[in-house]
């Protein structure tokens, strides 16, 4: 952001204008690009920085600037030691975040090397319904799925005691209908619309990167008399291993931030003994419902520090191999 | 551009014999299918019978011929249902031409232009992806009820006007479609900066606006965080939020929560059958730029 108000002296980038006068040639590029640094700077930097502020202070922003209170690292040790919701929260979400997002790497890598190898004419078409619930309204869609998942009469504990008729299932399956509601579905609930509206986008994911493999090397592995599935191990994966990294890090930024599907199957309430309360809920709760800004922003920081975390650890985990 | 992305030709050399196994995970691909689909199949069909009918078993699996009922309800709970499509789609458009216009025009001078810390800038641009949405979140709507947009559309559409991936995906466009002796020339002709950016790049990169454009559309139109904290009155919701104050009140009226739903989605979905490709190009071009 820090322009450059000097002219180019030196040959930085030694390019196309030569002349040192700052003109209008010269200028514009810096023009063009100056509505996303204003933008960026008022929407984006400056909430990120006062939130930081707010972090460290108590307020109660009904009692207006004056009444904020310097209360140092207290909104933290609060939250860590003595916020049991917070905690639950957490847990809610590390929870929800593992049993969602596991599954859909498991299911969408061997998914997207079946559509890369079979599927001719039909592909595109597949691949669009997979990833069709990545589009839609999550609002729209999880308050179609509370419907689905009502107790008495949804169509989700019908379909289960349809198939507790078939002798294949009936020993796993529940006699009772299932009452979503409480505290220990909640989080399978939630977990499985999650995984329902993810798994098509890391399909395309892993689909888009095995496209980049060469075929020859499919060709000369089949030649080699390699099956399907040692194909898939020797071939697909350690290729697709930078689009892995970069899909379960995505998975982890967006699940441990999981706000709008637990918020409204929970109908804002976070369930029945906050069974499905994630922590960016809990963060708006406090901020919005309780008007505590500054525990509020404490929990935002903390939840940031999370996501670094996981982020850092997955790094060490699955991306470093990479580039040596 | 990377996005010549997946969907290329099939490969061929398989073997065509259809044994028993690739049978399985036929029907297993195809189910999982089914169950993509099964949802929008429920709200289209629950959105056309009554709440008796719904709550009946076994539930309804094909359409009834409540969906008037369901609309007048829908429009008893929520008075203001037509403003609130109204205000989506108004702001969902306004966020799409702002970042059309601003995305490409970054985008140019990123692609084409060599200037000072040009590579730092870029990567600042991008950096600003990595920084999660929620923690701007509770100071975000103190600047806006301080700068008095509460309740106002703008405090939707400007914090939304210009986005890192839109800069990105223009970038990657023009610099790999548009030859740089094309600006030389408009230049020697007299042609000025911002004019070579209207006159000769705007008219050339339509597929790259038409990509960024669905994108962004369905990004605002389903964006639910941003109006929740800066829209207050009913009237001023946007079509998410105000599907989701039907929860909660009393009976929950299932068939109008399904026909409002259908109305919210099935825009979506048209787009999505349009151009399915261009819209999966277009959210995966941040992941496949390797």
């Amino acid at each position: 952001m820090s322009k450059p108000l000097t002219p180019e002296a030196s040959s930085v980038t030694p390019t196309v204008q030569r002349r040192k006068r700052w003109n209008l040639r010269t200028l514009a590029p810096y023009l063009f690009i100056s509505p996303f640094f204003v933008i960026f700077l008022v929407f984006g930097l400056f909430p990120l920085l006062f939130s930081v502020y707010l972090s460290f202070h108590r307020w109660e922003p009904a009692a207006g600037l004056a009444a904020m209170n310097f209360v140092g690292i207290e909104n933290y040790t609060y939250i860590l030691f003595d916020d049991d919701w917070f905690h639950k929260s957490l847990y809610n979400t590390g929870w929800m975040a593992i049993v969602s997002g596991v599954p859909q790497h498991l299911v969408a890598l061997p998914l997207a090397f079946f559509l890369h190898m079979a599927f001719r004419r039909w592909r595109n078409a597949v691949v669009g319904i997979y990833f069709l619930p990545f589009i839609t309204s999550s609002v729209a869609i999880s308050l179609v799925f509370s419907t689905l998942f009502s107790r008495d009469f949804g169509v989700v504990n019908a379909s289960i005691a349809a198939l507790q008729q078939l002798p294949v299932f009936n020993w796993f399956l529940p006699e009772q209908n299932i009452d979503w509601g409480q505290p220990q579905y909640t989080k399978w609930m939630i977990s499985f619309v999650v995984f329902w509206r993810y798994v098509g986008w890391n399909t395309v994911l892993y689909l888009s990167a095995m496209q980049t493999i060469p075929k020859d090397l499919f060709e000369a592995a089949t030649m080699d008399g390699a099956s399907r599935w040692q194909q898939f191990r020797h071939v697909v994966l350690p290729l697709l291993r930078p689009m892995i990294f970069f899909a379960v890090t995505l998975t982890i930024i967006g699940n441990l931030q999981l706000f709008e599907e637990p918020f409204i199957l929970t109908g804002g309430t976070g369930g029945i003994d906050q069974a499905g309360k994630t922590a960016a809920m809990h963060m708006y709760v406090t901020a919005f419902v309780d008007g505590d800004f500054g525990t509020a922003s404490a929990v935002a920081w903390a939840l940031f520090m999370l996501i670094a975390a996981m982020t850092w650890l997955n790094n060490k985990l699955l991306g470093q191999k990479e580039e040596k | 551009m990377s996005a010549t992305l997946a969907l290329q030709a099939p490969r061929r050399g398989n073997g065509t014999s259809f044994n028993a196994s690739q049978f399985i995970a036929y029907a297993i691909v195809l189910s999982g299918a089914v169950l993509m689909l099964a949802p929008f199949y429920f709200m289209f069909i629950f959105a056309t019978h009554s709440d008796r009918e719904i709550l009946s078993l076994p539930p309804p699996i094909w359409f009834g011929n409540h969906f008037d009922d369901n609309l007048k309800l829908l429009l008893e709970r929520l008075p203001h249902w037509w403003n609130n499509l109204g205000w989506s789609l108004y702001i969902a458009l306004a966020v799409t031409a702002a970042n059309l216009l601003l995305c490409s025009l970054a985008g140019y001078a990123f692609a084409m232009y060599e200037f000072r810390y040009k590579k730092q800038l870029f990567v600042f641009v991008m950096g600003t992806m990595l920084l999660p949405s929620f923690v701007g979140m509770i100071p975000t709507a103190l600047i806006m009820s301080w700068l008095g947009w509460m309740n106002e559309p703008k405090a939707l559409i400007v914090p939304a006007a210009c986005g890192a991936l839109g800069i990105f995906m223009m970038r990657q466009y023009i610099a790999s479609a548009i030859p740089r002796d094309l600006l030389d020339a408009a230049r020697i002709d007299g042609c000025s900066e911002f004019g070579i950016y209207f006159r000769i790049i705007l008219p050339l990169i339509g597929p790259a606006l038409g990509t960024l454009g669905l994108v962004t559309f369905i990004a605002s139109w389903n964006n639910f965080m941003g109006p929740l904290i800066v829209m207050r009155d009913m009237d001023m919701y946007t079509v998410p939020l105000a599907l989701r104050s039907l929860q909660g009140t009393g009976q929950t009226p299932w068939g109008a929560i399904c026909a409002g739903s259908s109305i919210a989605v099935l825009p979506l979905l048209v787009m999505f059958v349009m151009a399915s490709r261009r819209l999966i190009e277009g959210l995966t071009a941040g992941a496949v730029k390797a």
